[in-house]
């Protein structure tokens, strides 16, 4: 997470035919979607398919969704500028963020105070799911992440998969597999508000409010206070910053910390928007957010956020527009698909990221 | 940490984990099964374990490489008393909550039914009181057996596994018995509980058994294992064990062979990610996609009811189709992920197995792949004398399975033997070191994902012909990642390892759909697969029956940790004149 030079990786094979089979992937990549667009355009210039204001609720809607992933990217993005790997039951702790924030919901939402005081019900659910999520998070890093720091790396990443299993299926198992419906937004939240022309559902306003005051927090956090300054050293190498008197398992701690909160907040957002809740709520996102932590570059906060809006337009748009326009029917069903399909097109052509990654010294690959 | 303070913190954990089991509705759920009458259930048994568990870890104290741990019964049943009383107040924070407040709006399981299960029915004041007594007694009875010496020690764990076997897989057992005529299933009552009299003749024997015989099995495979690869022992040995494999299909009934083939499907699956991940070091958590391949593949070509493609061909002629498509699958995955660090290597499988899924589900996709309806009316493999043989008949399917187990373990055998084997692991250790002693690393790349993709699509076709019909619910990431446990909790490389960890857990616990032996673990055997992935991942990363070469490379820093305390000495003993090694 400091400000070094990206990491240039060699040209390690000459083996020419990859290379061009990666071009024509890539090729292959652009005329599908230069089809899919002026198939799009024809369309919509014959009457047919979307209008615009469906578009622009679509467009405003992915925005949305893609500061919710932006939020749970920045858990992976630091856990892996400081560890270097992929946390994979991050999802997971997004998820026991919204079950226990619906349990606190549900509660006020029975005894009248979720009506009554809608701000503050509001900020008691955010509370509780951060809390939940922050404990989940420092748990899973104290029972099984601590013991792996230095064995190869793949050991670790196959942890977080283990942890993702137990934990969703210990939620299962706390609160039986039936997804729950999140009490509806109180007060003026239900209601569509106009900003700058663009009319926003009182729910998007508080998510990209909220998640804008967030990310602003947390980069003052991370670039202006002495833990965050703490955090930064100990990505860049931990020995080094044992040795200038940083106590590194504690840094490590917060930053576990930190990303569940940001998973703790993208866990009152999701229940706010989507209003659904199930134990396995959190496998898609997390690796979605997986996804836009690397579109953005790894490493970088706010390329995470970036990466976020990116992947929320490429897959609320993209099955419509490209998809679409090439002819394909039912293309909502495909939304995941596009959503992987960006992954792999990213980690194959720029593994760096639109804003490049950053990544200490023992981490880089 | 001081041992008070270590076993104490055992006793929280163990609470922890009791009351959690019990919040998760395990108790209640296990207690329908009894084990042993006329009172031992298969929840107490998971409840009281933990206790068992702990009390024996407090009596142990914490792992110290540089002293042995006391062994004095009496010591050490004082400290499992200790902290089994402790892990017992703590499992009655559930029971106390449940029984006073209604908590099932939310937490399901917090019900009435769970403060009987815990309180042995006597209610809460005094159903508490038993439940930390017999808590506390368990934990002394582990801390005591700690302190036994070893002779008594292992008789008694292997008398207990015995007994315990025999009621869990008392299918298994009748199900040979009924083979052999009923009559010996007198051991079991009639809801196929143990006797009480048989549980303690069975322990009895086995105790007087291994403790007379101690050190006898040992020394046989020693024996064994020092005698040369063709020696008349070793063949004879060899023999036996085949025609015990190809023998007892014959002596088990339906339900068993089903299992069997299920079990061998995950073998064979197994053996094929092994060569990705285990041999090659390639961390694949799209498998499945290789496995869809396979079973859509060969259903397209042979079901009748297929759009795509209306003659229906043989299995074999299929087979041969889908051998040359998953190849063109490992391609295709294998080629954009070569220049990819082995993390983002597994999240892009990931997605390609995601994305496989969901296309075969699509609305576009469906007038090929019949989307949601799937393909229905697969027929079976064609063998010649029998006709088609389908998942109607395990007991003839097995042996097909097992022929192609057989291939798969050959194949995993002479590929990890040669020269392209070497490459795998050199590779495997250190990629940029292959490179500059001149491995050509794309290539050994791209083989390893098209044996894998090969042999996945071999369980495929086969899986398509033992079902009849392909689902695109059967080829969910978890099928990958159940494979992928398989394969760690047998031993990555190891082929005997993946074997072990398919009978172990897809034959116990049960596969991604299908129950195993243990029905009643069925609802949690996806967290129980987590809690082993975990577990293994901490405590013993090379697998159940590890590789040699691969549990020296996770185990470096230890060994060598291990060299310098042999220089340094024990602490407390004078320190000992280096050893050359020989």
């Amino acid at each position: 997470m400091t400000a070094t030079a990206n990491n240039v990786r060699g040209r390690r094979f000459r083996f020419n035919w990859v290379d061009g089979f990666l071009w024509f992937i890539r090729i292959a990549a652009v005329i599908a979607i230069v089809v899919g667009v002026t198939g799009s355009i024809q369309n919509f210039m014959a009457g047919e398919g979307p209008t615009l204001v469906a578009w622009r609720d679509l467009i405003i809607s992915s925005i949305s969704t893609g500061f919710l992933y932006g939020l749970i990217a920045l858990g992976y993005s630091m856990v892996y500028g400081i560890l270097g790997f992929i946390n994979f039951a991050h999802g997971e702790v997004f998820m026991s963020g919204t079950m226990i924030g619906f349990v606190a919901a549900t509660i006020m939402f029975e005894n009248g105070f979720w009506s009554a005081y809608p701000w503050a019900a509001l900020s008691i659910v955010l509370l509780t799911a951060m809390a939940t999520s922050i404990s989940i998070a420092v748990l899973a890093e104290r029972i099984a992440y601590r013991r792996l720091r230095g064995a190869p790396r793949l050991i670790p990443l196959i942890t977080s998969i283990g942890v993702s299993f137990f934990l969703q299926y210990a939620f299962a198992g706390l609160f039986g597999v039936a997804p729950a419906s999140f009490p509806e937004a109180p007060g003026n939240l239900g209601r569509t508000v106009n900003i700058l022309g663009l009319p926003l559902r009182g729910v998007q306003v508080v998510v990209i409010g909220v998640a804008i005051a967030t990310m602003i927090s947390l980069w003052y956090y991370v670039t202006r206070t002495k833990a965050g300054r703490a955090i930064r050293a100990v990505a860049e190498d931990k020995e080094i910053a044992g040795l200038m008197g940083i106590n590194v398992d504690r840094t490590i701690v917060t930053t576990f910390a930190v990303g569940g909160a940001m998973a703790g907040v993208a866990a009152l957002m999701w229940a706010l928007l989507y209003r659904s809740v199930a134990f396995y709520i959190g496998f898609l996102p997390g690796i979605k957010a997986f996804t836009a932590a690397v579109l953005g570059g790894i490493g970088n906060l706010p390329g995470a956020m970036l990466g976020g809006v990116t992947l929320g337009l490429f897959e609320g748009v993209g099955p419509l527009l490209v998809l679409g326009g090439l002819g394909i029917p039912a293309v909502s069903q495909l939304r995941d698909a596009v959503a992987f399909a960006a992954l792999i097109l990213v980690l194959v052509f720029r593994p760096t990221g639109l804003l490049g990654e950053r990544l200490g010294s023992e981490n880089r690959a | 940490m001081s041992h008070r303070r270590y076993s104490r913190r055992l006793g929280w954990i163990g609470g922890v984990a009791m009351a959690f089991v019990g919040m998760i509705g395990m108790i209640e759920k296990f207690n329908e099964r009894l084990l042993i009458a006329p009172f031992l259930t298969l929840g107490y048994s998971v409840l009281f374990g933990i206790p068992l568990l702990v009390g024996w870890l407090a009596a142990r104290g914490e792992p110290n490489p540089l002293e042995d741990p006391i062994r004095d019964p009496r010591r050490g049943a004082v400290t499992g008393l200790v902290t089994g009383f402790i892990a017992g107040l703590i499992a009655c924070v559930p029971v106390i909550l449940a029984d006073s407040l209604t908590l099932t709006r939310f937490l399901l399981n917090m019900r009435p039914q769970l403060v009987d299960a815990m309180t042995f029915d006597l209610g809460v004041p005094v159903g508490i009181i038993a439940l930390v007594a017999t808590s506390a007694v368990v934990g002394a009875l582990g801390g005591f057996l700690f302190g036994l010496p070893e002779t008594v020690r292992r008789g008694i764990s292997t008398a207990a596994m015995w007994v315990f076997s025999i009621t869990l897989f008392e299918a298994v057992v009748n199900d040979v018995f009924d083979f052999m005529g009923r009559g010996l299933n007198v051991v079991y009552t009639p809801f196929d509980a143990l006797q009480p009299w048989a549980a303690l003749i069975i322990g009895g024997l086995v105790y007087w058994l291994s403790t007379k015989n101690r050190g006898r099995v040992k020394e046989f495979t020693e024996k064994v294992k020092e005698a040369d690869p063709r020696s008349r022992l070793r063949l004879s040995l060899i023999g036996l064990g085949a025609l015990m494999v190809i023998v007892l299909p014959m002596l088990l009934g339906l339900i068993i062979n089903e299992l069997l083939v299920n079990v061998t499907l995950f073998i064979l699956m197994g053996l094929g990610l092994n060569i990705v991940v285990g041999l090659a070091g390639l961390l694949d958590l799209g498998y499945v996609a290789f496995f869809a391949v396979g079973a859509y593949g060969t259903a397209v070509l042979t079901s009748p009811l297929s759009n795509a493609f209306t003659p229906t061909l043989n299995w074999w002629v299929a087979l041969a189709v889908v051998m040359v498509l998953a190849t063109m699958a490992g391609l295709l995955v294998g080629t954009p992920v070569i220049r990819m660090r082995g993390d983002y290597l597994a999240i892009v499988t990931l997605g390609f197995g995601e994305i496989v899924r969901i296309l075969l589900l699509s609305d576009w996709l469906t007038p090929y792949f019949g989307g949601a309806q799937g393909i229905r009316r697969i027929p079976g493999v064609s063998v010649p004398l029998l006709g088609d043989v389908g998942g109607t008949r395990p007991q003839v399917f097995i042996y097909i399975m097992m022929a192609f187990v057989a291939l798969a373990v050959w194949i995993s055998h002479r590929a990890q033997n040669s020269r392209i084997g070497r490459s795998w692991a050199a590779m495997r250790e250190d990629e940029d070191v292959a490179e500059a002693i001149g491995i050509g690393t794309v290539k050994a790349k791209l083989l390893a994902f098209i044996t894998g993709a090969i042999i996945a699509a071999f369980a495929g076709a086969l899986f398509s012909a033992k079902v009849g019909t392909v689902f695109t619910n059967s080829f969910d990431v978890l099928v990958s990642i159940i494979i992928l446990v398989v394969v760690i909790v047998g031993g990555m490389g190891s082929i005997r390892g993946v074997i072990v960890g398919a009978i172990v857990l897809i034959g116990v616990l049960g596969g991604p759909k299908l129950p195993g032996l243990l029905v009643e673990f069925t609802e949690y055997k996806l967290l129980i697969y987590g809690a082993i992935l975990i577990f293994m991942m901490l405590k013993r990363p090379e697998g159940l029956v590890p590789s040699v070469r691969r549990s020296r490379e996770l185990h470096q820093d230890e060994s060598q940790q291990d060299d310098w305390l042999g220089k340094a000495g024990r602490f407390g003993e004078e320190p000992q004149p280096a050893t050359v090694e020989a």
